[in-house]
């Protein structure tokens, strides 16, 4: 009974067999080990969500301390207990494994795994007319294992030398050196081990999802007429699958230096009272593999965001996405940069200069496609009918964001001007901006606006008004201030910053990024009572709730195996038909064949 | 006790909710609509609200600006400091425009087009001209951008020039020491093997050149308008030196030995009478997590006129005399 087969089987046939036998399935293969993918999308989400909170906590823990240096807090002690919040006060150890962890979690469970895990999950199928993924088994398989990841990541916190903090790049050979604090003890080695899980996951869930959109896609579904969603995915998962395995090596090698005594990320230490044996290796070739990926991991991150905002504010403006081919064009080039520039993380490393320059044109090349990108979505918006949903509000804050966020990266890409903001505030606010609120206003976009594909409900829309924006206000609150900081040369990573004079001016911008970083936080609780309420209350949504063009809007409101009851749906023009001339609906379906003379993909007569 | 109120608190909050949410689905129901239907009434409020955030962001903008604008670093005190700063404001001055010109076309395009129920929006698939406009323009300011990053760059890149001051910056957990090359401005060699705790450097103990090293803690004291040349090393975990009023920075790698070199152009004194703070002091930091006290990791540079220098640098000890007199005891 394999899921292979569904998508070989001729319809009819299916149809039947799903018909006659009405097996009811144990709850066990069901809800835990299914091998659904809109199962498993929902069950990415809810992980990803509960990494979410979790992760925001530990964000508003350090706030708190760099806010309120020395300041006790009987939350701190309440939730992280007398060894690393005595009295209240953060320990400086704890408060780099809560921003190690954060991070971690952030850009890996939540805005990678949560992320293309769900909404690949749930549309790749659907989008393109599937009766569910290429393999069922595999797709299981990388819930699963991602599902491992997220509690040996989290569970570092049991232990007694707790979890990893070197920071989420774990750069040697200060993640390698047990000696180097109680951070690179057991915590750094379960840190490796979460990661090379996630990292079989991810490669799973990748191919998965790239043999699906090659095979799977139904009649008429060439892939000039995919929703921009399932093309920023495909694209998507090529990155993953070109550069996860390189982290995993990355990782593997770490794992050796640290337990068997190689020197692959070790040369000429002296640490704990003894120099070490180890000779000959490089701490920078750690940094060119870690980059190689973390580079495109930030497309990892940004592309299905800017996927799903295509889909969500092209139905919601009931425009056409404007520029269709230019944006598949822009995410494929954005793709190939993206590998061709991780040395931009690296210029004052004591990189050969003229290297260092060469990274520097790749880097500003990305702007081109980005800028292409943010026109096309403004454009979209110009003489519109625009529905305000939620996911229409996300949708439009992720232009916003991605814009402001992408525009610093110029500053960042420059490598005469790197040298001076390098590892500051300023770099912080960028990637938050850019990548993190950017990716999360789009995974909550796609949310609000799947929310009846996922749950069959609708969520309650006051509440995502509410949501949108107080979250709006408080993540450019957070974030906007700290650019300041880092041009006032703040380091990141530091626990308090009262040891400089120099700083003290900077007290109360602290003060106010904290401040904004509570709000955010408590209107995240608008959000999540939303969530798990609709899905029980919420009233019960009608088939095309939004009047949208794609494939998953023609399938019933029941989650059914297979997707479709009869036959596939077959593919007859381009997605984007939205206020169409000379046709009185304000959408024309995928699914309804081209009139007479009628061009398809926006084409003119 | 606390505690428990706490809990009650946040339980009742929850229910509070709840039912606030539940008497407005009873309310739409019996208006006869469904809740969640986007009607034009709410297009037209969240309208309001997209112009409400551009006003918002652009306050904010201007409000910090103004609040935070002083608070920012001095200027540079180097010769390539002036210089990047010069590029950062070229670069800034792109983005502003760019910032102001997209920001007030998203939202005000999301305000002014908020829909209607008897209105319908243009077809516009695309347009080839507008495609190729912002394509082509980006490509010409970025290409402006790139050709200035990179001169820039390349002159802070270039090799020393020869006469330049030669001081190792080294770094281990959780401080600096600085070594000068002495006289015949050549560092004399260290093996990490040789590290104890009374050669921190591990210097080697014979070799020609080190005799005349000088060794300081504490405090980095650099010649004024002289450039020097630092040779970063690190014992154990990877630093970063970040000089911040030099618009400075380099890693300090392991197994490696990592170069940078400036020209200080303004003494201490000077800043401190530009700043109005007597208290000013140039200062390098450790920019590179580097353990628990990695935010404590800082060293105080004076910069001073070439007289205060020498006669600074001369009551130090060299490497070969201290070590005489070590031995010697």
């Amino acid at each position: 009974m394999s899921m292979e087969n569904h998508g070989h089987h001729n319809h009819e046939g299916h149809h039947a067999h799903h018909d006659e036998h009405h097996h009811e399935e144990h709850w066990v293969t069901k809800y835990v080990f299914s091998m659904d993918h809109k199962v498993i999308s929902r069950q990415f989400l809810i992980t990803a969500v509960i990494m979410a909170v979790l992760a925001m906590i530990m964000s508003i823990l350090f706030r708190l301390q760099l806010a309120w240096p020395g300041e006790k807090f009987a939350i701190i002690n309440y939730l992280l207990g007398d060894k690393w919040g005595k009295d209240g006060i953060l320990d400086p150890g704890m408060y780099m494994a809560l921003v190690t962890i954060h991070g971690t979690v952030m850009v890996f469970m939540v805005l990678t795994g949560g992320l293309s895990g769900t909404f690949s999950n749930l549309l790749i199928p659907y989008q393109i007319g599937a009766r569910d993924m290429a393999s069922g088994f595999l797709n299981m398989l990388s819930y699963w294992f991602f599902f491992l990841s997220s509690v040996i990541m989290v569970s570092a916190f049991l232990i007694e030398t707790g979890p990893a903090s070197g920071g989420w790049t774990v750069y040697p050979p200060l993640s390698a050196l047990p000696q180097a604090m109680e951070g690179s003890k057991l915590g750094m080695t379960l840190w490796l081990v979460s990661m090379s899980l996630f990292i079989v996951s991810s490669l799973l869930g990748g191919l998965n999802y790239i043999v699906t959109i090659l095979n799977l896609r139904t009649k008429g579904m060439s892939m000039t007429r995919l929703p921009l969603t399932i093309w920023a995915f495909f694209v998507t998962a090529i990155l993953g699958v070109l550069s996860f395995p390189v982290l995993l090596s990355a990782a593997l090698l770490l794992i050796f230096d640290r337990s068997f005594g190689t020197s692959f990320y070790l040369s000429d230490i002296y640490i704990g009272g003894q120099a070490l044996e180890q000779t000959g290796g490089s701490p920078i070739l750690y940094q060119h593999l870690f980059w190689f990926l973390g580079h495109p991991e930030v497309y990892i991150i940004i592309l299905p965001a800017l996927g799903l905002t295509s889909e969500i504010i092209s139905v919601n403006a009931r425009k056409p996405i404007f520029g269709y081919r230019a944006m598949i064009g822009s995410i494929m080039a954005i793709g190939f940069l993206s590998f061709i520039v991780w040395g931009h993380h690296m210029y004052i490393t004591g990189m050969n200069p003229f290297l260092g320059s060469v990274f520097v044109f790749t880097t500003l090349l990305i702007a081109i496609p980005s800028a292409v990108k943010a026109f096309n979505y403004i454009t979209t918006l110009w003489k519109g009918n625009i529905r305000y949903t939620p996911a229409m509000l996300f949708a439009i804050g992720l232009v916003s964001t991605f814009i402001s966020g992408g525009l610093t990266g110029i500053i960042l890409a420059d490598s005469a001007l790197d040298i001076q903001v390098h590892d500051t505030y300023f770099v912080v606010a960028h990637f938050h901006i850019v990548m993190g609120v950017s990716a999360i206003f789009g995974m909550l976009a796609g949310v609000y606006h799947w929310y009846p594909k996922l749950f069959l409900r609708q969520m309650n829309k006051k509440l995502g008004y509410i949501h949108f924006i107080l979250t709006f206000i408080s993540a450019y609150g957070v974030f906007y201030p700290m650019h300041f900081l880092g041009l006032a040369g703040v380091p990141r990573r530091y626990y308090d910053n009262t040891a400089f004079p120099m700083f003290d001016n900077l007290v109360d911008v602290n003060v106010l990024i904290t401040l904004f970083a509570i709000l955010g936080a408590l209107a995240q609780v608008f959000f999540l009572f939303n969530f798990f309420y609709s899905m029980f209350r919420g009233p019960k949504s009608e088939q095309n709730p939004w009047g949208s063009n794609t494939l998953e809007w023609t399938t019933p409101m029941a989650n059914i195996h297979g997707n479709w009851p009869g036959p596939l749906p077959e593919v007859h023009r381009w997605p984007y038909d939205y206020s169409k001339p000379g046709v009185e609906a304000d959408y024309i379906m995928q699914t309804v064949p081209l009139a007479e003379g009628e061009l398809d993909g926006g084409g003119h007569h | 006790m606390i505690k428990f109120l706490v809990y009650v608190a946040i339980i009742l909050a929850v229910l509070a909710v709840g039912y606030l949410v539940r008497v407005f689905e009873l309310a739409q129901s019996l208006k006869g609509k469904r809740s969640e239907e986007i009607t034009d009434k709410d297009n037209q409020n969240m309208a309001k609200v997209m112009l409400g955030l551009l006003v918002f962001l652009f306050g904010f903008t201007i409000w910090q600006l103004n609040e935070y604008g002083s608070k920012l670093l001095p200027e540079a005190a180097s010769i390539h400091g002036v210089e990047t700063d010069k590029l950062l404001d070229f670069n800034f001055a792109i983005i502003w425009i760019v910032f102001v010109l997209t920001q007030f076309l998203l939202f005000w395009f999301a305000y002014k087009y908020y829909g209607r129920k008897n209105n319908r929006a243009s077809y516009f698939p695309h347009s080839n001209k507008l495609e190729m406009i912002w394509t082509v323009i980006p490509a010409i300011v970025l290409a402006v951008i790139i050709i200035f990053g990179l001169k820039t760059w390349n002159k802070i890149t270039e090799p020393a020039a020869a006469e330049s001051t030669i001081v190792q910056i080294y770094s281990k957990q959780f401080d600096w020491t600085a070594r000068y090359a002495g006289k015949d401005n050549v560092l004399g060699e260290s093996n990490y093997k040789l590290i104890t705790a009374s050669n921190e450097l591990g210097m080697v103990a014979d070799n020609k050149e080190g005799q005349d090293d000088i060794i300081v803690k504490n405090e980095l004291h650099l010649p004024v308008n002289k450039e020097v040349e630092f040779k970063f090393n690190s014992r154990d975990v990877i630093h970063s030196a970040y000089f911040p009023h030099f618009r400075a920075q380099m890693n300090c790698v392991p197994g490696m030995t990592t170069m940078f070199h400036f020209t200080p152009t303004i003494t201490t004194a000077e800043m401190r009478a530009k700043t109005g703070n007597d208290k000013f002091d140039y200062i390098l930091l450790c920019n590179k997590i580097c353990g628990n006290s990695h935010y404590n990791m800082q060293m105080t540079i004076i910069v001073e006129t070439e007289e205060e220098y020498n006669k600074w640098l001369s009551e130090k000890k060299p490497f070969g005399a201290a070590a005489a007199t070590a031995e010697a005891k």
